[in-house]
């Protein structure tokens, strides 16, 4: 169907796309959350949320419903614009770097070949980079409209955390895009499909990445930003009602988008072994395949929680030393061994 | 032509808005405003590396350093007027300077066909074969950049 030379179908077919990751990436952060008060409860031996349904799993959407009916407080001193315009930052950030992930193979249904991949931009962790460094907009925003100095603070130490936790991450990845020679997530996948996996070869980069990862995400042991002992709770203090809501519900869903990130770029992505072997149809495979890529994640969302409930929070001069003076070393020293194996390849 | 005009309008704001965050937040719609034009010249990488740096560095630490000054209207020293004065000639002779300069560049019409030289590898491949001692020697200012920052950090 092709009319006024716009191909109809691609764009239906893209709209869906782009809701269904939404709509995936938005229930699993809700579901995260619930996620999250179990496993602590199972970590320090409690029940955790039992009472909204059978095993507490309506639990979300009562906390989104209170979210939602609470007093939307807006403080009389602070830059009411900029108030507003902060935690829509962090949501629309948090939800727009799932669009370069591949979270499949191509499914053919009715002759056409369909990309489970919004976009394969040749930029595509760039892109990523680019956005994750627009997330520290809406803290910094956020935390200054609300005209008290804690959440100024706290918006400064997110704000030099993060920039200093990028750097590591950018070097962690370069390591990366030296052995595989594309910046295409997709491409990365395919290479790992018909070889080993990414953290074979790469270690010590990937758990770089994992560390960066956590402080990016403001994540504890790195969740400085909002020490409530000795902040007051952090950039979000003055919020309330929905746009608190939004700024722990963006902290979610970039917990799900890294974790998918990390099972992208290190894990193999939709590929798992064995799979060409199986002899399935391609549309199955890909079915399969998203499963894989989704079981992955979910085991590092996991693992975000279990190191959230273990590891206690990190002093600020402890984080920048962490992240001058170690990760940003090793990730140096991980880059330079890197080339030198690349180099000593291909002679 | 529609980023064009957001651009404009943008880069306005930055001069005459009276709050520095505003600014400072005028600016950043500017850098992706001229990030899109790169994408709409097939300079993909260009416009990703320049959010990334302006947009997600620089400016940060700007907004950064605005918010522990917290400047306002009343803290503001009172500019004497023939400082005004002064400022405005002496901005109207780099305009004039400026003019003076552009009327007789020739400008080479930009062609509608994309060019492939924005991509990744392309720009990788002519940046270290045809490229490679500009591209050494502006590392090189880059890193004497680095060292005098730490230097003046180191005094006290």
């Amino acid at each position: 169907m092709t009319l006024l030379s716009i191909d109809w179908f691609f764009i239906i077919e893209k709209v869906l796309l782009i809701s269904g990751v939404l709509v995936l990436s938005l229930v699993v952060a809700m579901y995260s959350t619930w996620g999250e008060r179990k496993i602590a409860a199972w970590i320090q031996d409690r029940l955790g949320p039992n009472r909204a349904g059978p095993m507490g799993l309506l639990q979300p959407l009562a906390d989104g419903g209170k979210l939602f009916f609470k007093e939307e407080i807006i403080p009389s001193t602070s830059n009411r614009f900029l108030f507003i315009l902060g935690p829509s930052i962090a949501m629309l950030v948090a939800c727009m770097t799932s669009a370069v992930i591949p979270w499949g193979d191509t499914l053919t249904i009715a002759g056409r070949e369909i990309s489970l991949q919004v976009a394969d931009v040749n930029i595509g962790i760039l892109f990523i980079f680019g956005v994750v460094s627009m997330g520290v907009y809406g803290i910094m925003l956020g935390g200054w409209a609300s005209n008290n100095k804690y959440s100024l603070m706290a918006s400064v130490r997110a704000a030099s955390q993060i920039i200093s936790y990028e750097l590591p991450m950018g070097l962690a990845l370069i390591a990366l895009l030296m052995m595989t020679g594309s910046l295409s997530l997709k491409d990365i996948v395919e290479q790992q499909r018909h070889g080993l996996w990414n953290v074979v070869y790469q270690p010590l980069g990937f758990f770089i990445f994992l560390v960066c990862a956590f402080a990016e995400c403001n994540r504890a042991p790195f969740d400085l930003p909002e020490a409530e002992n000795e902040l007051n709770g952090g950039y979000h203090l003055e919020y309330s009602s929905m746009k608190l809501g939004f700024f722990l519900f963006a902290e979610y869903i970039n917990m799900f988008i890294s974790s998918a990130l990390m099972a992208t770029m290190y894990f193999g992505g939709y590929a798992f072994p064995g799979m060409d072997k199986l002899g399935l149809d391609g549309n199955m495979l890909t079915i399969l395949g998203f499963l894989a890529l989704f079981i992955k994640t979910l085991v590092f969302i996991f693992f975000f929680m279990w190191v959230r409930w273990t590891v206690p929070r990190f002093r600020y001069d402890q984080l920048m030393r962490l992240g001058w003076k170690v990760m940003i070393p090793l990730a140096l020293v991980n880059m330079l061994i890197t080339g030198a194996v690349v180099l000593a390849r291909q002679h | 032509m529609v980023l064009s005009v957001i651009a404009l309008i943008s880069a306005l704001g930055v001069v005459l808005s009276k709050n520095p965050v505003t600014s400072v937040l005028c600016l950043i719609i500017t850098f992706f405003t001229i990030a899109g034009h790169y994408i709409m010249m097939n300079a993909q990488f260009l416009a990703v590396v320049h959010i990334i740096v302006y947009a997600g560095a620089i400016m940060v630490l700007f907004l950064y350093v605005l918010m522990l000054m917290n400047l306002n209207a009343e803290l503001e020293p009172q500019k004497r007027n023939w400082l005004k004065y002064a400022g405005a000639i002496s901005g109207g002779a780099l305009l004039v300077v400026l003019v003076a300069a552009l009327r007789d560049a020739s400008m080479p019409a930009l062609s509608t066909q994309p060019t492939e030289i924005g991509l990744i590898k392309n720009l990788g491949q002519i940046l270290f074969k045809q490229y490679v001692l500009p591209f050494e020697v502006s590392s090189i200012l880059f890193l004497s950049a680095m060292v005098g920052a730490v230097v003046i950090g180191k005094k006290d």
